[in-house]
């Protein structure tokens, strides 16, 4: 009954899936070895790129009552890595390999008000929140930011279910969300969930810093897929190795150094842990740090790189560079092939 | 057929544990600024108190590397500190402090459980959190309500908790168990009647006339120094679901009318049980003797409550056999003897609890070969 973060994989079949928004198709994959999912849950999932065996994490929707079913939305992005581009393009009846369901950013009864925010595809991690706490006949504010009304997915079937406890804020309609006046808006018994691009979590956790509200009850995941800037092809240089590496637009630097036969410790693959930073003793253009280990201070510095999730994008018309300095007894090794 | 399609494991060996349920943690005396380490239903937990006095029990183990988080220390208001790399936690589990580095990871927490103190007792709910409404808690308020007063202890029970409940249910084993204190043959003798709810089984049982028992007799002589006559005597069992048995004991001067109601002229007890499931074969089994008379006697808190713990360590000690007969034993089955109404309830109390949780039919945990 308790949540787990331990990985069991098992065997899935696509039942259906189905386009519910622009770019979002909505997924159902029956498992083989069922588990019930928490509020906050996801599934690990393997699916090819390019040939390549390659893992991807998805926030769970929706999970029918006899727990076979879980329904998944997968956002087609334009700065896809590739695997919703896989993902949507899978029929009927495709055999996967999933975990069942993990919980890293789990709900917490007990507070005296909850705001969830989503953003976006975000709406996913949440989705799920909100109705437990509709459930549980707890007070929250369900906050659901999106670029277009097309966007969005669920909005309507949320309006219904949440009532005046959802709010919408459309950018294209002119109704973007004042996070300043949002935060204002909380006081220190609120804990916030929020799930949504890396540009919108970073505003909330900076207003969230201004406050003297309790660090720990502003809770996110981020899965590390979104940046500050449009992800473009940039170079790996090595400040003690001849070795160059360019990361294509829809790898990331973790897996492009990877590629290339170097060995990197590594472990989350979404900026959380902190294993797979590198110094930096060279960079032309800007870092897009997409991670959430490096604190605001230590990201301006640019001293340091997360490859699994941060990338380089380009000033001017330069492609975009960064120097690295790997561990001496792998440049030597390299120095040697 | 609705039984048959529950699957009736009323007769099994070895039950498993609601999680949808309030369990006694601990004693409230025992959860301090000092961390504690306990067990409950095969999840290993980490107790201790906030510095405003709020009870917190988190999983007892460091998100990072599992050390066991109470072999730490408190930190802060609200915070408990892992002993191996000092990542700290507040009482929602949730990570506040890491070492060599500026932020927190935001994954890092360990599962917190709802707590609740009521009845001197620390109750913790280790089911799905949405559902742990205080209000669930069992009735135990002969513990801390001014006109009763009593003692108890904990012990830890060679046992699954099952075991122990069956125990309380059924009390004709005072005659063979506890034959020097409060056994007697009426225990048999007499006719029983077993009622039921929701979640509640209980059974009444009355022995009219009788010699007083010499644990009995002695309660009745600390308020009437001089009886030496017959009494009545009354057992009725409360069960609460999941594992709570408290038993309205005493006796009243023979023909004074307390079948009927009127208990002035006799004493009345209150054993209170709540027992918590530690692995699918031991428990926790707090209880503590209440009684409604001579209030300002010590001494007689104290006798009662090492009268009771010598009666419960003959339980203790027929449990511990029952459970290795148990084991020893597993092509064997259970069968019911018509006393063991109260307890056949109780079991298909929590068969519909375990139906409910989906966990019915699932062996109790760390239990091979239970069908």
């Amino acid at each position: 009954m308790a949540a787990t973060n331990v990985e069991v994989w098992q065997k899935a079949i696509l039942v259906s899936s189905l386009e519910i928004a622009e770019g979002i198709r909505q997924i159902v994959l029956r498992q083989n070895n069922p588990a019930k999912a928490a509020p906050g849950s996801h599934i690990d999932l393997m699916i090819s790129i390019d040939g390549e065996p390659t893992r991807r994490s998805y926030s769970i929707v929706e999970q029918s009552p006899d727990l076979k079913d879980i329904t998944i939305a997968v956002f087609k992005v334009r700065s896809s890595r590739g695997g919703s581009i896989a993902l949507h393009a899978l029929a009927e009846g495709t055999e996967l390999d999933i975990t069942q369901p993990i919980q890293n950013f789990p709900l917490r009864f007990g507070a005296t008000k909850y705001v969830l925010l989503a953003g976006g595809i975000g709406i996913t991690a949440i989705l799920g929140m909100a109705t437990a706490l509709k459930n549980a006949n707890l007070d929250y504010r369900l906050v659901f930011v999106a670029r277009s009304k097309k966007a969005m997915a669920f909005a309507a079937e949320l309006a219904e279910a949440h009532g005046n406890r959802f709010e919408q804020h459309i950018d294209d309609e002119g109704q973007t969300l004042d996070v300043k006046k949002l935060i204002a808006s909380l006081d220190k018994n609120t804990e916030l969930y929020m799930c949504g691009p890396i540009r919108l979590m970073d505003e909330v956790r900076r207003e969230w810093s201004n406050t003297d509200f309790d660090i720990t009850n502003l809770r996110y995941e981020t899965f590390g897929a979104s940046g500050w800037f449009e992800p473009e092809p940039f170079d790996l240089n090595f400040a003690n190795s001849s070795v160059k590496i360019t990361v294509g637009k829809n790898q990331s630097a973790l897996e492009a150094i990877e590629a290339a036969g170097l060995e990197v410790i590594s472990d989350c693959r979404k900026g959380e842990c902190g294993l797979c930073e590198i110094k930096i003793s060279g960079l032309q253009g800007k870092i897009d740090h997409r991670d959430v280990f490096l604190s605001p201070e230590q990201k301006a510095a640019n001293e340091k790189f997360l490859c699994c999730v941060s990338r380089i994008a380009a000033e001017d018309s330069d492609r975009g560079s960064v120097e690295l300095v790997l561990d001496s007894a792998q440049a030597f090794e390299l120095s040697q092939d | 057929m609705a039984a048959t399609n529950l699957g009736s494991t009323t007769t099994t060996k070895i039950t498993n544990y609601p999680l949808n349920a309030w369990y006694v943690a601990a004693w409230d005396y025992e959860v301090t600024r000092t961390p504690l380490a306990r067990t409950i239903c095969d999840r290993p937990l980490a107790l201790y108190r906030t510095e405003d006095g709020k009870p917190v029990a988190l999983a007892d183990a460091c998100w990072h590397r599992l050390a066991p988080l109470s072999m730490g220390k408190v930190v802060g208001k609200d915070g408990i500190q892992c002993p191996y790399h000092g990542i700290v936690y507040n009482s929602a589990g949730r990570c506040t402090s890491m070492p060599a580095q500026e932020t927190i990871n935001p994954s890092a927490t360990v599962p917190s459980f709802p707590v609740v103190q009521r009845h001197r007792f620390v109750w913790v709910w280790l089911g799905d959190a949405a559902l742990a409404n205080p209000d669930l808690i069992p009735d135990m308020h002969q513990m801390d309500h001014p006109d009763w007063v009593g003692e108890g202890k904990t012990i830890h029970a060679d046992c699954n908790y099952q075991l122990i409940v069956d125990n309380l249910m059924d009390l004709t084993h005072e005659e063979f168990v506890h034959g020097s204190s409060i056994g007697q043959e009426e225990l048999s003798e007499s006719d029983f009647e077993t009622t039921h709810s929701g979640n509640t089984v209980t059974v009444t049982r009355w022995m009219k006339d009788i010699n007083p028992p010499p644990f009995w007799k002695k309660n009745i002589q600390d308020v009437y120094p001089d009886y030496e006559g017959k009494v009545d005597r009354w057992q009725i069992i409360h069960f609460e679901a999941p594992s709570t048995i408290n038993i309205d004991v005493g006796v009243a001067k023979a023909g004074t009318g307390a079948p009927e109601g009127d208990r002035s002229q006799g004493v009345n007890g209150f054993v209170m049980n709540t027992i918590t499931p530690e692995s699918s074969s031991t428990s926790h089994y707090f209880w503590s003797f209440q009684r409604n008379y001579r209030l300002e006697s010590q001494l007689i808190t104290t006798q009662l409550r090492e009268g009771v713990t010598r009666v419960f360590g003959e339980d203790e000690d027929m449990l511990r056999a029952q459970q290795k007969a148990i084991e020893a034993n597993p092509d064997y089955e259970f069968y019911n003897l018509n006393i063991d109404a109260g307890g056949m309830w109780v079991r298909r109390l929590l068969e519909k609890m375990l139906l409910a949780e989906g966990r019915l039919g699932t062996r109790a945990e760390g239990q091979p070969g239970n069908k």
